[in-house]
């Protein structure tokens, strides 16, 4: 329906109707995504609410940009429709910490760091470390994903989550999963939602599977001259039997390269792992470090709004030629660049340019070459400029006509952010 | 079947790949479920995922619905045959494809067998974490499809934390790849949905799965209680304590007498057995053990004995997984049942199961995964018995219901299938059950993929669940369940 059918006036009184006229405003500057102006701000009060102006939306044909913490709204590939921002923010309680289960169920609005807050008094945590969590909320932080350090061992957070609620467009509210830690009973929806960046339903509460805080925690670092050697470390302590919780690789050139490692669990266990770290790594002397090396990964995505920020996924085994890839291009396309990789394979890429198109000519080059090696390459961040020259998702294979499918059984009328995933998705 | 037809299933899988002698096709009648019994009008074997292509698209060109099939052990019925429909077996397509050990990544065809990753990368130390204790017959695909667990996915998660990438062959035989090698394949989590969907998403013809290192030193105890509700408590002290260990499982009464029947495993003589397992660190193992006997009789454990040796080690779990197949020796018949509660709630829950069974004058024996609050309690029963079965099928319920009131689940890891479609809306509503239809329609639209199971409503009849009878492999002595 478009405005000459349907005056948007009546559309906002009719929203007002639902969640109150105090939450619904006026949308500023702030609230843009990507340059796209947003007409209204809409602030439901739970899950029933969302559902309802998902519904009203779809029916009135209003696109909706779902809003955590709104860290991550430049994700994606812009959208193609953003008339309300819609805010978890009045979603923000942790609704249970069952200690004795090691769960815990939260609502969607609530940041990362007050859930951690409140686990943290019983002595654990949710096994993660996303970007931002001071402003992080659950909703986005499994919208989208995000992955930390900690995945290497506690599995991503898709392996952290036992069950989700979700508002859906046609105005239910469905529950996927539940707060069990072993459940085959139905289909796995909750993987669906997981990273589907709020194109199927808005998420508004999740059950959590929780670890114990390790008693203590300890990190050593080596630097070394070139990326082979750096790959042959990594590769020698995924094959050991230490029981590392991080391993991670940091370099902005081919010269310089740290491989951090870090240990959890009681302190005299700590002591043997360091011991056998020196013979597992052969010549290169891991000395103590500073746990500040785990914050690599959110240096790189802080005051990043001029750069081009992206992740690169290859085999474990291909992080040094990875490395090389991205060194090599960047430097013939005067780029600067600085390289986070996980040993899991995903690599965090900052890519400094003066001019979009370096940065194009970059991306596009190192896509390529990861392309021949099963591996991906997705823009996380970056000027709105770089959106305009190329997708950010890269090319789907042969799954993307299935993607499409799922998408048109939940949200038909493409109300949630039109474009802005896969495929224009 | 028209003749025609299956001249022309024969000309792309062979001989080899049809079978259609009626003494034959009643091989494929049933799972590991074997009272729901449908003879298929025909199993097609195809070697290879061109073959496979090639035989859905005739499925699909004339309608004909089909059932995939690994080995047959599930245990809800999720590869019995449907009416008027095929079976398609993967059991000649049973190669490892590559082993790539710096990466720790296995591709494998999907009849391989669970056990043969684990031996195939044995040698350089590694394992295939999730462990069915079918794992020696049961294939990788089954396991993608039922998401199975094993004793230790308490601290290394189920099928689908293993699993990167899968080869499909969607029900219009168009053949599809869902993530990848690597890790965050961009788009939908199309592995993550595809696991656990019980064959009714498509025909898994590769896997990629993830291998794990072994850990350096592994310890068991084994700590006895006066009740499994003491016992229970131990393992909740044990987790609030800040330890993690790799496996946390309880037997009562009547599974270790079982248990001893048949193996002779020499427990101590108790009402209650906790097996609790810690792996890591050699130092961190010793430590901790340490204080886990202390906590252990602090919640009333009388005797504690740490296994000694890796053979006496094996000789505790061999017992544990007997102790359910066992069961049979101490009773003609038994039901079994895999529901889930929060695990503070064991407690109480066995405490009703306790008071249940007196009311239905009905001996339940309790094998359990205590870490994952994943029971599987056995009702046992005499078929001879008027009224017998009838009873024990309705104590089978109620035990379940039990699990959804505690805020659990129906099932942990043997899934819906057949056996229990008809309990889904006592855990999900209608928006639910709608929502995983939709999921269900968008990759398989007329419904030709392993149709009628898993939701209510979409069958002849209302079927209620179903008395245990051994599987011809547990008879073979080739695996227990547990
Ligand atoms: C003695 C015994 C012990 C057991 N112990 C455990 C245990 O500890 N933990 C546990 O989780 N389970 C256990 N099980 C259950 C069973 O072994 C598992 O569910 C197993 O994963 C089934 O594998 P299968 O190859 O036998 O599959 P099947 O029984 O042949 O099939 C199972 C399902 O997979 C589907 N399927 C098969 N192949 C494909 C394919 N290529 N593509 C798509 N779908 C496919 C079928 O349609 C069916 O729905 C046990 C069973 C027995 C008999």
């Amino acid at each position: 329906m478009n405005e000459n059918q349907y005056p948007i006036e009546i559309a906002w009184t009719d929203l007002e109707a639902i969640v109150g006229s105090d939450n619904i405003w006026p949308a500023c500057s702030r609230d843009m995504v990507d340059n796209l102006q947003p007409e209204k701000v809409i602030a439901p009060a739970d899950a029933h609410e969302i559902a309802k102006v998902l519904q009203y939306c779809s029916s009135a044909d209003l696109a909706i940009i779902p809003r955590g913490g709104g860290t991550k709204l430049g994700w994606g590939n812009r959208p193609q429709k953003a008339n309300l921002i819609l805010s978890t923010e009045r979603l923000n309680r942790v609704m249970e910490h069952a200690w004795g289960d090691m769960t815990a169920t939260v609502e969607a609005g609530c940041t990362i760091a007050s859930l951690q807050q409140e686990l943290k008094e019983h002595g654990q945590r949710l096994a993660a470390d996303p970007l931002w969590p001071d402003r992080t909320t659950v909703g986005g932080l499994l919208a989208t994903a995000d992955n930390g350090t900690l995945r290497l061992r506690y599995g991503g957070i898709r392996d952290l989550v036992l069950g989700v609620e979700v508002a859906l467009p046609d105005g239910n509210v469905i529950k996927a999963g539940g707060k069990v830690v072993k459940n085959v009973a139905g289909y796995d929806l909750t993987k669906l939602v997981i990273g589907s960046l709020g194109t199927l339903g808005v998420i508004t509460r999740a059950t959590f599977r929780l670890h114990p805080i390790p008693a203590a925690t300890a990190t050593y670092c080596t630097l070394l001259s070139n990326t082979s050697e750096a790959t042959q470390i990594v590769l020698a302590i995924l094959d050991s039997q230490l029981v590392y919780t991080g391993l991670q690789v940091r370099a902005d050139n081919p010269h310089q390269i740290s491989v951090d490692v870090r240990f959890e669990g009681i302190l005299e266990s700590l002591q043997d792992q360091a011991a056998k770290l020196n013979k597992v790594a052969g010549g290169a002397p891991f000395v103590q470090g500073s746990s500040e090396v785990w914050k690599a990964r959110q240096e790189l995505f802080s005051h990043a709004e001029h750069s081009v920020m992206c992740k690169c996924s290859v085999l474990p085994a291909q992080i040094g030629m990875l490395c090389e890839a991205i060194f090599s291009r960047a430097q013939s396309a005067a780029v600067s660049s600085i390289v986070v990789a996980q040993a899991t394979g995903v690599a965090e890429v900052r890519l400094n340019a003066a001019r979009v198109l370096s940065a194009v000519e970059v991306l596009n080059g190192l896509r390529a070459e990861l392309g021949h090696l099963d591996g991906t390459l997705v823009i996380q961040q970056c000027p709105p400029a770089v959106k305009e020259a190329l997708d950010v998702w890269g090319a789907v294979k042969d799954a993307l006509p299935l993607m499409q499918q799922i998408k048109g059984k939940f949200d038909p009328a493409r109300t949630l952010n039109p474009g802005r995933f896969v495929g224009a998705i | 079947m028209d003749s025609h037809l299956i001249s022309e299933f024969r000309s792309i899988v062979g001989d080899a790949g049809l079978v259609t002698a009626p003494e034959q096709l009643r091989t494929y009648e049933c799972d590991g479920l074997t009272l729901f019994r449908v003879v298929p009008e025909l199993v097609l074997l195809p070697a290879s995922s061109e073959e496979m292509q090639a035989i859905v698209k005739i499925c699909y060109r004339e309608r004909i619905p089909f059932v995939a099939r690994g080995s047959g052990t599930g245990l809800s019925g999720g590869a019995l045959p449907v009416k008027a429909g095929v079976v398609i077996g993967v059991s000649r397509m049973n190669r490892i494809l590559d082993i790539d050990v710096p990466n720790a990544r296995v591709v494998v065809e999907p009849g391989v067998t669970n056990s043969a990753v684990t031996a195939a990368v044995s040698g350089s130390g590694y394992f295939y974490a999730p462990d069915p204790s079918s794992q020696i017959v049961c294939t990788v695909a089954g396991n993608v499809a039922e998401n199975s667990g094993g004793a230790h996915c308490f601290k290394y998660g189920v099928t689908t934390t293993y699993i990167l990438g899968l080869e499909v062959v969607l029900s219009d035989g168009s053949l599809v790849h869902l993530g990848a090698s690597t890790m965050d394949y961009p788009g939908y989590d199309l592995v993550g949905a595809f696991v656990g969907s019980e064959g009714t998403f498509g025909i898994v013809t590769k896997i990629t799965l993830r291998i794990i290192k072994k850990a350096e030193c592994i310890q068991t105890l084994m700590a006895a209680f006066n009740s499994s509700s003491e016992a229970g408590g131990a393992v909740s002290s044990i987790i609030a304590s800040g330890m993690f260990p790799a496996a946390m499982e309880i037997m009562d009464r009547l599974a270790l007498e079982a248990a001893e029947a048949a193996v002779h495993a020499s427990y101590p003589d108790c009402q209650a057995l906790l097996l609790v397992e810690l792996d890591g660190s050699t130092r961190e193992v010793e430590l901790l053990m340490e204080q886990v006997g202390p906590i252990c009789t602090s919640c009333g454990a009388w005797e504690l004995r740490l296994a000694k040796s890796e053979a006496e080690r094996i000789a505790v779990w061999k017992g544990r997984k007997a102790a359910f197949a066992a069961v049979g020796r101490i009773s003609p018949n038994y039901l079994v049942q895999d529901g889930v509660i929060p695990r503070t709630a064991l407690p109480r829950v066995l405490g009703e199961i306790d008071r249940l069974s007196a009311e239905a004058g009905l001996r339940v024996a309790n094998v359990f995964h205590a870490g994952d609050g994943n029971l599987h309690p056995l009702v046992l029963y005499d078929r001879r018995i008027e009224g017998q079965e009838q009873r024990a099928m309705t104590l089978a319920e109620e035990i379940l219901r039990l699990c959804v009131e505690a805020g659990g689940s129906i099932t942990g890891e043997h899934g819906i299938g057949e056996e229990k479609k008809h309990f889904m809306p006592v855990m999900f509503s209608a928006a639910d059950l709608d929502a995983m239809q939709r999921l269900r329609t968008a990759f398989d639209p007329y419904d030709l993929c392993n149709p009628t199971k898993m939701f209510p409503g979409t069958d002849f009849q209302y079927q209620r669940p179903i008395a245990y009878e051994p599987h011809p492999i547990e008879v073979a002595g080739l695996a227990q369940r547990y």
